[in-house]
């Protein structure tokens, strides 16, 4: 293998690792810009992995595993809102609470559904997303460059992938460009103004975080049918901190946000490259060492070094009318 | 209280009663205000106006009342219906967002449909209009957080219009500007009347009543207590009806017995945080037993140079001296325990916190005196019990050290800040603005500490933008100027003499 197959290798992987991510971080998101800190991003993934699991296996739809994933992570993110909104409890606790819920959850039930130590049963084929060969694929391969770039890369990969790079523009035209993104936006920085406004402050959180369930039901649901074919015992393995790592690190903006998971889902796959073999001069290192890097450089921005990373003023505040 | 008036009433409130737990905040009220005018609502600091119009605007409700807007009952459930009835509100403390655009803090709410395109353009015209009938002038492109004040208040003032709004509430809208500020605020105001807006302004300067306000209505302790036509009525009245006893407008002090230097500047810098110089090699003296005033509009350097005395901020250059002990790179603790007590001007982001009840705001920074504990704790009985001598002595309502600071009034904020930094018996005493939105009864008292903190042989240096306040306590007058102190005149300095000083014309 010449370098550059190897590039395209580990650059497929990047993106097919990334996926999860950009779910994941978009879904934060739209809850932190609304002034809702979502630690819970973790359990909601894999809560949502479990339910779209386990409703493909018996019914052999991929879909219908999806809106099984959907449906779940927005029930985490209600209860998540009951508990900060409504009756206006700290967002950090209610958050790690749901990690633990879903951690717990799925094992139990995983367990007692289908005894097979955590995991659930094998998906069939047609309950999975797999992927999808776009025209010219086969024809574009021997053109030099382009060619391994289109086949490999850019063609190849399920539905739900495109679907992720789809959500970048549609989330910043959502938040940019319509009356619902301006207001979420509004109630992240002041909700004072938005209430004086005459806007129902409660009621636009809420619907930020049926956004944020809507969206961390595809990160699940990428998890457990599309990436692999099965759940499998606390899968989501700390991606939704390392998306909120990226939502962080882009300073919570949509297009950033894309390439803060793209750079964190290269890390992961070069990680893996990286894994046994040894660099000239260096030697062996260890795949740790790019492990921790998204920590590592979410931590150098919160420091301040890249500029600042202003979170929405908000934030982690719940909103009670008083001076 | 009403006044027969040919006009129709705009707004009339009809036994308006309300109470937050112990505190009744409101008894009772009634009020009619005619269209097309101006109506002042003056009362002492709790009285309960803001409360009072946050009933109006639906920010709280009533527990018992009828409001009635151009001659309808109307149920104001929520800010929503307040708006949809006419009233717009400019709040005490803006309801920005700040990291929004002018063009889109107005829009907020009022965004006309779900995409903002069209919106925007509409709203863009709309504000060209408002602008060139009311003269209300801002960059609809400009983002809030760097406009100044003034300007950010013409913004609320847009955003009310914007909606619609034919009744405008304004809370103290005056207390956080300049006086050149204030004077396009008020000629707005007066276009808008003309127009036949009605008007309703809570302000503590009895003068701007005098000068703006067609009539006014005075609060005492949650009730109403008398309404006049302004055109009939003294500031003398005025003040009587406040405060329920004579007021000292001006207070009375004898001349100044200066002693040793306690406070000493020498070609002092300060850059504030972009790197901008705002304090230009500033020096000057301040004696034991004399109240040194430092005169100027705002943001021509006072609050830097207050911030570099205090220790706050790291001055650039220069040295400061508190009685012969170099000064300047100290912390605050370490300043206090020189004998330098310091009123920040800011008691939101430097003097109180909120969230805190009032007895543990009454001993911020001075936690580690061995009167309120011992090594790591703290004595809570001392702690409650000082807190309580305090509120007895600076009348601070209501009179409960167990209350949330967040739900005392301005005004009895101040006077908790201003409590405990006097009543530490310090060497020297720095102030910023030592009365903002602090009722005239209050300013008597506040006036007569400082004075006779004078008179005790302390050092007292006194920043503020209302010159009236500079002019009746100070001995010595420095008047800055783009960071300079341009001149120094004696304590009888005339108005205007001081005035164009201060606007950098005259030396
Ligand atoms: N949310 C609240 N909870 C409890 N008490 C409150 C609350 N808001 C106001 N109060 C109390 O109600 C009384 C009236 O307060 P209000 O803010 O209306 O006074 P004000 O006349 O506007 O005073 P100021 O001139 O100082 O602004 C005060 O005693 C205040 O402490
Ligand atoms: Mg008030």
């Amino acid at each position: 293998m010449d370098y550059f197959d190897i590039f395209i290798s580990i650059l497929g992987s990047a993106i097919r690792l990334s996926i999860p991510l950009l779910f994941t971080a978009l879904a934060g998101l739209f809850s932190e810009r609304a002034g809702i800190f979502d630690i819970g991003l973790e359990g909601k993934m894999l809560a949502s992995a479990f339910a779209s699991a386990c409703v493909a296996y018996y019914t052999g739809n991929a879909w219908a595993g999806l809106g099984a994933g959907i449906l779940t992570a927005i029930v985490f993110s209600m209860v998540h809102g009951f508990a900060s909104i409504t009756n206006r409890g700290n967002q950090i606790v209610s958050g790690v609470a749901l990690n633990f819920v879903a951690a717990g959850l799925t094992i139990v039930l995983g367990q007692a559904w289908f005894n097979q130590g955590g995991r659930t049963g094998q998906v069939p084929p047609e309950g999975r997303f797999s992927g999808i060969v776009l025209p010219g694929a086969d024809m574009m391969r021997d053109v030099p460059i382009i060619g391994p770039l289109y086949a490999n890369v850019i063609s190849g990969n399920n539905i739900l992938t495109y679907i992720a790079f789809l959500m970048v523009p549609v989330s910043w035209w959502v938040l940019y460009r319509t009356r619902f993104g301006l207001r979420l936006r509004a109630v992240g920085e002041n909700p004072g103004a938005v209430d004086t406004a005459g806007i129902s402050v409660s009621w636009l959180r809420y619907r930020a975080l049926i956004v944020t369930g809507f969206l961390a039901g595809f990160a699940g649901t990428y998890l457990a049918i599309a990436q692999s074919a099965a759940f499998i015992n606390n899968m989501s393995a700390g991606k939704g901190y390392i998306a909120l790592a990226a939502l962080i690190f882009a300073k919570w903006k949509p297009v950033p946000v894309m390439f803060a998971c793209l750079l964190f889902g290269f890390l992961d796959a070069f990680a893996n490259f990286m894994q046994g073999k040894s660099l000239p001069l260096i030697g062996e290192v260890p795949v740790q060492i790019f492990q921790a890097l998204p920590y590592i450089l979410t931590c150098v921005l919160l420091a301040g070094f890249i500029g600042i990373a202003r979170p929405p003023k908000a934030g982690g505040v719940p909103y009670a009318k008083e001076r | 209280m009403s006044l027969d008036s040919p006009k129709e009433p705009a707004i009339e409130l009809v036994g308006i009663d309300k109470k937050f737990g112990a505190v009744h905040a409101n008894r009772n009220i009634n009020l009619t205000v005619a269209k097309g005018s101006i109506h002042g609502i003056i009362g002492e600091n709790g009285a309960g106006k803001s409360t009072l119009m946050s009933i109006l605007y639906g920010f709280y409700h009533a527990d018992q009342g009828e409001i009635r807007i151009f001659g309808k009952p109307v149920a104001i459930r929520d800010s929503q219906t307040a708006i949809a009835s006419g009233i717009g509100m400019v709040h005490q403390h803006f309801m920005l967002v700040e990291n929004f655009t002018v063009l889109e803090n107005v829009m907020l709410g009022a965004e006309g449909g779900q995409l903002l395109r069209k919106g925007v353009a509409t709203a863009r015209k709309e504000l060209k209009r408002l602008e060139d009938d009311y003269g209300l002038e801002v960059d609809p492109d400009a983002v809030i957080e760097e406009l100044p004040v003034g300007s950010q208040q013409r913004v609320e003032i847009l955003k009310a219009l914007y909606r619609g709004a034919e009744i405008l509430i304004l809370d103290e809208p005056t207390g956080v500007l300049t006086p050149a500020e204030a004077d396009h605020l008020f000629k707005v105001l007066r276009v808008l009347r003309d127009q036949g807006k009605t008007i309703i302004l809570i302000t503590h300067k009895l003068r701007e009543i005098m000068a703006i306000t067609d009539t006014v209505s005075v609060m005492r302790r949650g009730e109403m207590v008398a309404t006049r036509r302004t055109a009939e009525t003294t500031v003398e009245e005025l003040a009587e009806l406040m405060v329920g006893r004579r007021v000292l407008l001006r207070v009375e002090k004898g001349g100044a017995n200066p002693g040793k230097v306690l406070l000493s500047v020498r070609n002092l810098t300060v850059k504030d945080s972009r790197g901008v110089t705002m304090v230009d090699d500033v020096s000057f003296d301040v004696r034991a037993g004399e109240i040194v005033g430092i005169a100027g509009v705002a943001g021509n350097g006072q609050s830097e140079l207050l911030e570099a005395i205090a220790g706050i901020r790291k001055p650039a250059s220069g040295e400061i001296f508190i009685d012969g002990q170099p000064a300047a790179g100290i912390d605050p603790a370490g300043l206090r325990d020189l004998g330098l007590a310091h009123i920040p001007e800011d008691r939101h982001h430097m003097g109180l916190v909120l969230k805190f009840e009032e007895y543990e705001n009454s001993i911020l920074g001075y936690h580690r005196d061995e009167r309120y504990g011992r090594g790591a704790m703290l004595d809570l009985d001392a702690i409650r019990k000082d807190a309580e001598e305090k509120i007895a002595k600076y009348d601070i309502r209501p009179p409960n050290a167990r209350l949330r600071t967040a739900n005392f009034s301005g005004g009895n904020q101040q006077k908790i800040v201003v409590a405990r930094e006097i009543e530490r018996d310090p060497k020297m005493l720095i102030i910023g603005q030592p009365t903002r939105g602090v009722d005239i009864g209050a300013i008597e008292f506040i006036h007569k500490r400082i004075i006779e903190m004078r008179d005790a042989g302390k050092a007292v240096l006194l920043v503020s933008v209302e010159l009236d306040e500079i002019r009746s306590l100070s001995d010595r007058i420095l008047v800055m100027f783009a960071g300079k102190v341009v001149g120094e005149k004696s304590g009888e300095a005339g108005e205007q003499t001081l005035g164009l000083m201060m606007a950098g014309i005259a030396a």
